[in-house]
C-alpha cells in the first residue's frame, strides 16, 4: 500500500485512546440476519417528524412498500422490512418509552423479493430530483444521529459546499460496521458520493478513514474512478474523531462557529454507511429495509457484522446469535455515546450502528465516585476544549445558567471522553445531560413569563 | 432469555471507562516515593523511620478520627492520606521530637484538608500546611539538623526525637549547616555531586535529588504529574539565579546549586504538583511552575530564611485557580469571545 507513504495521517488535538475491542469481527464478512417471528417498526425512526402510517391491521404488504409516508419536508417514509400481515397498529417500544409504530408479522414460505419504486438515475438526475429520491428511499444518517439527509443536503440561500467529507471513521470502540461496508459495499459507496457530488454541487469529496482500517483505506483508494475528485485520508486511531465538528477541523483546518453547522463553511459531512445506502438504493427506486450492524461484546457468543431486518427486536437477534446467561448491560450503537437499553424487545432501527452486550465483569464503570481532584485529565480529553471538571462541579451546585453562558455548556457534544478518563468515576456526561434539559426548562418558563408580561 | 430483564444494568454513557482511579494515582505516588524515603532511612538511620513513621500514622488517625467524629464514610481507601504523611515526614528535620511531628500531622490534616472538606476541595497542600505550622511554631527545632551518614545510626535514636511532650528539646550533635545556610551566611558553596547524591544535611528525605527525579520520572510517564509545572520551577530558578550569579557569585548561588539544594527537587516534583492544589490547564500549570521558581529565587536570595520552597508553594496555591481562570483555554468554534469564569 505504498499510497499510504504520501498520504499524511492527520489528527486533532485532546481526544482519548479507549481500546477498540474490534478485532473480534472487523474481518467478519457481512452476512443476512433472518427475519424475526413478529417485527416492531415504530414510526419515528428518524430527527424530525414522525412519518403517517399508511395501511391497516391485516393487510398484506411487499417488502420494500411504503407502509408509512412523510409527513412534511422534515420527515421520511419507512418501508415494510418483510413481505408480511400488517398485525396492528400499536404503542410499540423502544428506547424512549412507548412510542406510535407498527407490527408486522413476516410471511413464511414468501421469496421476499423486494418491491421496487421509481429509479433516479444519476445521469438524467437534477440535483432536487437526487433530494426527492433520496427522501423517498427514507435515508437517514445511519452512524446514529438519524439526521434526514435530503434536509443536511438542501442549502439555504446564498449557501454553497465545495467540500463533501464522507465519514468512514468509525472511531467508537466495538463497532466494525463501517468498516465492512467500506470493503465490500466499496461500489457503492462510489456511486453514492457521486450523486452527493451532484445534489450539492461540492467540488471534491474526502474519505476519512481511521488508520486502523488500512484494508478499507486501501479498498477505497483503488475504486476511485479515473476523473473523479475523491480522495481518501488516513487520521489517527483516536476518540473522538468521528464527531462531524472534529472531522472538519482535523482534515480542513476549519471550525465550525457555535450555533451554525458545517454547511455554513462550505462543507457537508455524509456517514460512510448513508452513502453505500444512496448508491445502493437510488439507481433501483429502493427504500432502507435493512441495514449492516456489528452484533458484540463479551455476552454475545456469535458476533459479527449482519445485514439486519429493521425492525428485529433485540431479544430475537441474541437468542439467534446466543448469549451469555451473565448478560449485565446493552447499549445501542457504540459504548461511548450509545444509550442503554432498558428493554430487549426493542427493535433495530435506521439509526442503530451495532449494539453491545456486556457480561457482569465487563461493565467497566465502578460505582465510586470521589470528589473531583482536579487532575485535569478531562480538560486534556476534551475534544472541544471545554473545562469539563469546572462544569461538573458548577452542576452539582445546580447553576445551569453559567454553565450554559460562562461555559459553553450548550457546546458539549457529549462524546463521554471525560467521564471515561475520570480517576474520579464522576458521571460528567450524565450531569451535563441534566444539566441541559433543565437549563431548557428553566428557560422556556422564564421566556413564558415574559410574554405573558409582554401580552398584559 | 425470559430472564435477562430484570438484570440488565442502565446507566448513562459512556459504558466503558479508561480504568484510571483515584487509588491508582495516589498507589503510584506512594511507590514513586519509597526509593527516596528508603534512602532517608539509609541516611539518617532509625531516627528518620521513625518521623516518617510518626508522620504517616498521626496523618492517618487525624482522618480516621475526624471522618467519625463528623459522621462521614472513611476516606483512608483512597491512600491520599498516606502521601500527606509521607510527604509530610519526609520535609521535616529529621531530629524533630515525634510529639511534634504528631502535632503538625493533625495540623496538616484537620486545616489543611478536613476542614475544607476533605479530598478534593483543600486550597493548599496539605502537608505543607503541617509543615507551615511547626515552622511557626517550633522555629527553632524545625532548623536544628541532623548529620548524614553517623556512623551509629542504626543502633541509636537521636536524643531529641524522644523528648516528652510540651518540653523542649536536648540536641546532643547538631549538624553543620545545611548547604543553603552554608551558601547564605559563610558564602560556601557545597559540591554538586554531593547535593544529588544526598551527601548534606537537610530534612529527612529532601537531600538525594537524584531518587526524587527519578520518582517524579517515574510518576511523568504514568501522566499522574504534569511535567510542566516542574519544567516551569526549573526555567525560572535557573534563569533567575544564572543572571544573578553572573552579577555575584560569592552571593547569589549558582542555578545547579540552586536547582540541588534545599527542598527544591521535593517540592518541585511532590509538593507542587499535588493536584488538588494545582491548575488544570496546560498553560496554566506552565504559569504556575515559573512563579514557584521565582517566589523561591526571591525568598532565598534576599529574604532571613534559608529555604523558602515551602512558602512559594503555599503561594502559589492560593493563587492557583486565578491561574486558571485567566488562561482558561478557547472552546472549538470561538474566535475572540470574552468569558468570565471565577473558579471553585
Amino acid at each position: 500500500m505504498r499510497w499510504i507513504n504520501h498520504t499524511a495521517i492527520k489528527t486533532f488535538s485532546r481526544g482519548v485512546h479507549p481500546a477498540d475491542h474490534k478485532a473480534d469481527t472487523c474481518h467478519l464478512p457481512i452476512r443476512q440476519f433472518p427475519f424475526a417471528p413478529e417485527m416492531v417498526i415504530p414510526l419515528s425512526q428518524h430527527v424530525g417528524k414522525p412519518a403517517i402510517a399508511v395501511v391497516r391491521q391485516g393487510q398484506e404488504v411487499l417488502r420494500g412498500q411504503v407502509i408509512a409516508i412523510a409527513d412534511g419536508p422534515m420527515s421520511v417514509p419507512i418501508h415494510a422490512p418483510a413481505t408480511g400481515v400488517i398485525q396492528g397498529m400499536d404503542l410499540v417500544p423502544s428506547n424512549k418509552g412507548m412510542i406510535p409504530g407498527i407490527y408486522l408479522k413476516p410471511m413464511p414460505g414468501s421469496t421476499q423479493e423486494v418491491n421496487e419504486g421509481t429509479p433516479c438515475h444519476l445521469e438524467t438526475a437534477t440535483p432536487d430530483d437526487i433530494l426527492q429520491a433520496i427522501q423517498s428511499a427514507g435515508i437517514v444518517g445511519l452512524g446514529g444521529a438519524v439526521f434526514p439527509t435530503h434536509i443536511k443536503l438542501t442549502l439555504g440561500d446564498n449557501k454553497y459546499v465545495d467540500t463533501l467529507i464522507i465519514n468512514g471513521v468509525e472511531c467508537e470502540p466495538y463497532l466494525t460496521t463501517d468498516h465492512r461496508v467500506m470493503l465490500e459495499q466499496t461500489q457503492d459507496i462510489m456511486l453514492g458520493i457521486r450523486y452527493l457530488l451532484k445534489a450539492t454541487g461540492a467540488k471534491r469529496a474526502i474519505i476519512a478513514v481511521e488508520a486502523n482500517k488500512p484494508d478499507a483505506a486501501h479498498a477505497l483508494n483503488q475504486a476511485i474512478p479515473p476523473g473523479l475528485a475523491v480522495s481518501v485520508q488516513l487520521l489517527k486511531v483516536k476518540y473522538p474523531q468521528g464527531a462531524d465538528k472534529i472531522l472538519v477541523k482535523t482534515l480542513l483546518g476549519l471550525e465550525v462557529p457555535p450555533g451554525s453547522h458545517s454547511v455554513d463553511i462550505h462543507v457537508v459531512t455524509i456517514n460512510v454507511a448513508t452513502t453505500a445506502e444512496i448508491g445502493r438504493l437510488l439507481p433501483h427506486g429502493r427504500g432502507v429495509q435493512e441495514r449492516v450492524i456489528t452484533i458484540t461484546g463479551p455476552a454475545v457468543a456469535k458476533k459479527g457484522n449482519y445485514l439486519i431486518p429493521m425492525g428485529t427486536p433485540l431479544r430475537f437477534a441474541l437468542t439467534t446469535l446466543g448469549v451469555s446467561k451473565d448478560i449485565n448491560a446493552v447499549c445501542l450503537g457504540g459504548p461511548m455515546m450509545g444509550p442503554a437499553v432498558a428493554n430487549l424487545d426493542i427493535p433495530i432501527t435506521k439509526g442503530v450502528a451495532g449494539f453491545v452486550a456486556f457480561t457482569k465483569t465487563k461493565t467497566e464503570r465502578k460505582q465510586r465516585i470521589f470528589a473531583c481532584i482536579h487532575c485535569g485529565y478531562c480538560v486534556e480529553a476534551c475534544p472541544i476544549a471545554l473545562n469539563p471538571s469546572q462544569l461538573g462541579l458548577l452542576a452539582m451546585k445546580k447553576d445551569y445558567a453559567r454553565m450554559v453562558h460562562d461555559f459553553h455548556l450548550r457546546e458539549c457534544f457529549e462524546c463521554g471522553a471525560c467521564a471515561y478518563i475520570c480517576p474520579s468515576h464522576i458521571p460528567l456526561v450524565q450531569y451535563f445531560r441534566t444539566a441541559k434539559a433543565m437549563y431548557k426548562k428553566e428557560h422556556v418558563s422564564d421566556s413564558l413569563t415574559s410574554a405573558t408580561v409582554s401580552i398584559k | 432469555m425470559t430472564n435477562n430483564n430484570k438484570t440488565l444494568r442502565v446507566q448513562s454513557s459512556p459504558h466503558i471507562h479508561s480504568g484510571a482511579s483515584v487509588e491508582k494515582i495516589m498507589r503510584n505516588v506512594v511507590l514513586a516515593l519509597l526509593p527516596t524515603s528508603g534512602f532517608a532511612v539509609y541516611a539518617f538511620g532509625i531516627t528518620a523511620l521513625l518521623v516518617l513513621f510518626t508522620a504517616i500514622l498521626s496523618c492517618v488517625l487525624s482522618e480516621h478520627l475526624l471522618c467519625k467524629f463528623s459522621n462521614k464514610p472513611s476516606t483512608l481507601g483512597d491512600y491520599s492520606v498516606v502521601i500527606t504523611g509521607l510527604l509530610y515526614g519526609m520535609t521535616l528535620p529529621p531530629g524533630l521530637p515525634l510529639w511534634m511531628v504528631c502535632v503538625g500531622g493533625v495540623v496538616a490534616v484537620g486545616l489543611g484538608k478536613f476542614i475544607f472538606g476533605g479530598l478534593g476541595y483543600n486550597v493548599f497542600n496539605p502537608a505543607l500546611v503541617g509543615r507551615a505550622f511547626l515552622q511557626a511554631a517550633f522555629p527553632v527545632s524545625m532548623t536544628s539538623w541532623m548529620p548524614a551518614f553517623s556512623p551509629d545510626r542504626f543502633h541509636v535514636i537521636a536524643s531529641s526525637t524522644l523528648t516528652l511532650p510540651f518540653t523542649t528539646p536536648h540536641y546532643d550533635i547538631i549538624a553543620s549547616a545545611t548547604p543553603l545556610a552554608a551558601m547564605k551566611f559563610e558564602q560556601h558553596v557545597s559540591d554538586t555531586a554531593d547535593l544529588l547524591l544526598g551527601l548534606s544535611s537537610g530534612s529527612t528525605a529532601e537531600t538525594c535529588s537524584v531518587l526524587i527525579l527519578l520518582g517524579g520520572i517515574y510518576l511523568m510517564a504514568r501522566n499522574m504529574l504534569n511535567w510542566r509545572i516542574p519544567a516551569g520551577i526549573f526555567a525560572a530558578v535557573i534563569l533567575l539565579s544564572g543572571v544573578f550569579n553572573v552579577i555575584d557569585e560569592s552571593r547569589y548561588g549558582a542555578p545547579l546549586f540552586m536547582l540541588f539544594s534545599g527542598g527544591l527537587m521535593l517540592g518541585a516534583l511532590f509538593m507542587a504538583t499535588d493536584m488538588v492544589a494545582s491548575p488544570m490547564t496546560s498553560l496554566g500549570c506552565f504559569i504556575y511552575g515559573v512563579f514557584i521558581g521565582i517566589l523561591v529565587v526571591i525568598i532565598r536570595y534576599w529574604s532571613g530564611m534559608t529555604e523558602g520552597v515551602m512558602y512559594a508553594i503555599l503561594f502559589a496555591n492560593a493563587i492557583s485557580p486565578h491561574i486558571d481562570r485567566l488562561v482558561q483555554p478557547l472552546p472549538y468554534g470561538f474566535r475572540k469571545r470574552k468569558t468570565r469564569w471565577n473558579p471553585r
